[in-house]
């Protein structure tokens, strides 16, 4: 990779996010958000609005702030020693850092989805299970099978696995696995979906069948994703963020991030001259 | 880089080639001898303990016509039990070994006669009456232990061609057990005795049963005690204590230090406050069991946390992500996913634990104790303190038994370390 420091063509202050980063009806709202991870601080000062039932892809070089954000929107950061956020993240106009605000509660209403399928190394029907026993969703073993049936089927792998519900979710090969992980996600039925780079470790069969899944559930849900590929962000995306060394460079429509970029920075990006 | 450069690296490489193979066969050689060397060790070392302690797994038994004279036994016309167990046994014994060899004379001849059969003669021989009276007055053709000197030479542990002097057994002695084998009443048979038996000042009568369950009690509570306590520390301090905290890295640096205190020191320290503060009993599995504990806790922190950090984070942010708390996800995916890893740890720990001798030593558990204990408060001794006990003792027969009690310790260790497989094996998830 590039050095990007050492380049002074890159070297553009950031002022403000450019763009359309606002939008009415906002499922998430972020506002003057700073991560640190100890003395170290990992974004600065971001502002923007997740439209809801959209998808919303942030893209950026390695190490631009996109996963922490990302983390930032279920407090998945809180489990991080040392690390620690200022400003104000609010879900449906609820301050989700709030001191009352209870994290079990808002990872159940904000799911995730991770770079590395990781099933749990059970069967394929206590994966998916697993999230609503914990809640207690369904009060019923005929219940929790229609479930699980249903999340699979949601998660377009029900009919792969029809026949070995009951065996290891490991076995599965890494596309199913990570469509086996949606399921298990949208089984309890969350709000948003949060998705860390899902199609990062998968060939590129498995990512159309992932890609086209999510726009799928992108009618139900509210869908946030990382990605480095700036095809799959504009396969899927309706808007796109641009991230950069912690910075919120750009957001807008996803069109016109990839036609017609505002920002110097963004535009180096998607052109293919460093990242 | 042009062509001709390029064959010349291949030279350059082909000519280090050569010498790096050379390395790689050297370094295959030293792993390979540095095995041989090692297994060469073990099997001389199980070669020279099968050999000094199978035969203590066959014992000499000797056949003698017994007499039951109600006269000899010195009983009147009427007689209960208490009398019967009263009775002079040792006369009947005295009397058919002198009717087997007639015209011994002399009381140092007298005594050696007596001294072919062993002394549990006398209670074997009171039990059988004390069950079945009716025997008095018959004769019966009963098989007793054979003396250990009698013992150790039909096991050929005696040289005939040494002076006389030198011999346990003498010139008359030899001839008597000459007739006896004659005779056929001289007879090896498998060394009941030595599991169903505790321990004893005679070495034909010493068994391993007390020190066998003496060892199983200790390590009940042993067990019973670390794995929780140990598991939960492990837990708290791997997934719930706050990391870079002074207070846990002092708690740390602690316990891997604990590790490598010599185990004689927990032996002073459970004789300093479980015995001295608290009063626990000496000598019974239960201090044996607690001090073994302290032993057996940082070896079982120290593997279990290590078991606990193998778990790949992703796992925890899998349950996490799904709103798991943090207690939820320990106990429903860290810990099963590092249970192998866990029990595995536990096992080594507790084998370690099994063979420890020296923190027993402090703790009273070294005394003579001839009965089985019955339970965690009985006095008790465990098998590497009776293997101690046993190779202290001068007599030949107890050599072959301390060998022979290394090869039933060395079993326990086996099936141990062959159930930790197994575990892991049972318990291991393929990710």
């Amino acid at each position: 990779m590039i050095n990007i420091e050492k380049r002074e063509e890159f070297d553009i202050e950031i002022d403000k996010t450019v763009g359309k980063p606002f939008v009415s009806g906002a499922k998430f709202s972020a506002r003057n958000v700073d991560v640190f991870y100890g003395d170290k601080q990992a974004i600065f000062d971001a502002n923007i609005d997740i439209g809801k039932n959209q998808i919303i892809a942030m893209i950026g070089p390695s190490g631009c702030g996109k996963s922490t954000f990302l983390r930032c929107l279920n407090r998945m950061n809180d489990t991080i020693q040392d690390c620690h956020m200022k400003g104000e993240i609010k879900l449906d106009g609820e301050d989700i850092y709030h001191k009352q605000q209870d994290p079990v509660l808002l990872r159940a209403r904000v799911g995730m989805v991770f770079q590395k399928p990781n099933p749990f190394p059970k069967s394929i029907y206590d994966n998916v299970a697993y999230g609503a026993k914990l809640h207690g969703l369904a009060s019923s073993k005929i219940e929790l099978d229609e479930l699980v049936e249903k999340s699979l089927i949601r998660a377009g792998l029900f009919k792969e696995v029809k026949d070995s519900l009951h065996k290891p979710g490991t076995g599965l090969s890494g596309g199913q696995q990570q469509r086996l992980c949606i399921a298990r996600t949208i089984a309890i039925d969350p709000e948003v979906i949060l998705m860390d780079e899902p199609t990062s470790a998968l060939d590129p069969i498995a990512t159309a069948v992932i890609e086209e899944l999510m726009i799928d559930l992108s009618k139900k849900y509210t869908i946030a994703i990382v990605t480095h590929s700036m095809q799959q962000a504009a396969r899927v995306s309706q808007r796109t963020a641009y991230f950069h060394m912690g910075q919120l460079v750009e957001v807008n429509d996803t069109n016109t991030v990839f036609t017609n970029p505002e920002h110097q920075l963004t535009e180096n990006y998607i052109t293919g001259r460093f990242g | 880089m042009n062509k001709a450069d390029m064959i010349e690296n291949t030279e350059k490489i082909k000519i280090k080639l050569h010498k790096r193979y050379a390395k790689e066969k050297r370094f295959k050689f030293y792993g390979i001898s540095a095995i041989a060397v090692s297994i060469a060790f073990l099997l001389s070392l199980l070669i020279n303990i099968s050999a000094t302690g199978l035969p203590a797994f066959q014992q000499t038994y000797i056949n003698i016509d017994v007499d039951i004279d109600s006269n000899l036994l010195n009983l009147n016309q009427q007689y209960g039990e208490k009398e019967l167990f009263r009775a002079d046994y040792s006369q009947v014994v005295k009397q058919s070994l002198k009717k087997l060899f007639p015209g011994v004379e002399g009381r140092k001849q007298k005594r050696a006669l007596r001294q072919l059969v062993s002394k549990s003669a006398i209670y074997q021989l009171r039990d059988l009456v004390i069950a079945n009276p009716n025997v008095i007055n018959t004769k019966q053709s009963l098989w007793f232990l054979a003396r250990d000197d009698v013992d150790v030479f039909m096991k050929g542990g005696i040289d005939r061609s040494l002076p006389e002097s030198d011999r346990r057994l003498k010139d008359f002695q030899l001839v008597w057990v000459d007739k006896l084998v004659a005779e056929n009443r001289l007879e090896k048979r498998f060394n009941t005795n030595f599991f169903t038996e505790g321990d004893s000042r005679e070495p034909e009568q010493a068994g391993i049963k007390g020190a066998m369950i003496g060892s199983l009690l200790t390590m009940l509570v042993t067990m019973l005690l670390s794995f929780p306590i140990g598991v939960s520390a492990a837990i708290y301090l791997e997934e719930f204590a706050p990391k870079n905290n002074r207070w846990v890295d002092l708690i740390e640096i602690n316990i891997n230090n604990l590790a490598a205190v010599p185990s004689i020191v927990f032996g002073l320290l459970g004789l300093a406050v479980f015995i001295g503060l608290f009063g626990v009993p000496r000598s019974v599995p239960l201090i044996g069991g607690l001090v073994l504990t302290l032993m057996t806790l940082p070896t079982i922190i120290i593997t279990s946390r290590a078991a606990l950090k193998a778990v790949p984070p992703s796992i925890r942010e899998a349950a996490l992500g799904l709103g798991a708390s943090r207690v939820q996800t320990t106990f429903h995916h860290v810990v099963p996913a590092a249970m192998p890893g866990i029990l595995t740890g536990t096992i080594i720990g507790m084998a370690q634990a099994l063979g420890e001798t020296a923190p027993l030593l402090m703790i009273g558990m070294v005394a003579f104790i001839a009965d089985v204990p019955q339970g965690i408060t009985d006095p008790s001794t465990v098998l590497p303190v009776q293997i101690y006990l046993w190779s202290d003792s001068p007599e030949r027969a107890f050599t072959e038994r301390t060998s022979a009690a290394i090869m039933v310790l060395l079993g326990f260790l086996i099936v141990m370390n062959f159930l930790a497989v197994i575990m892991r094996k049972k318990f291991e998830k393929k990710w």
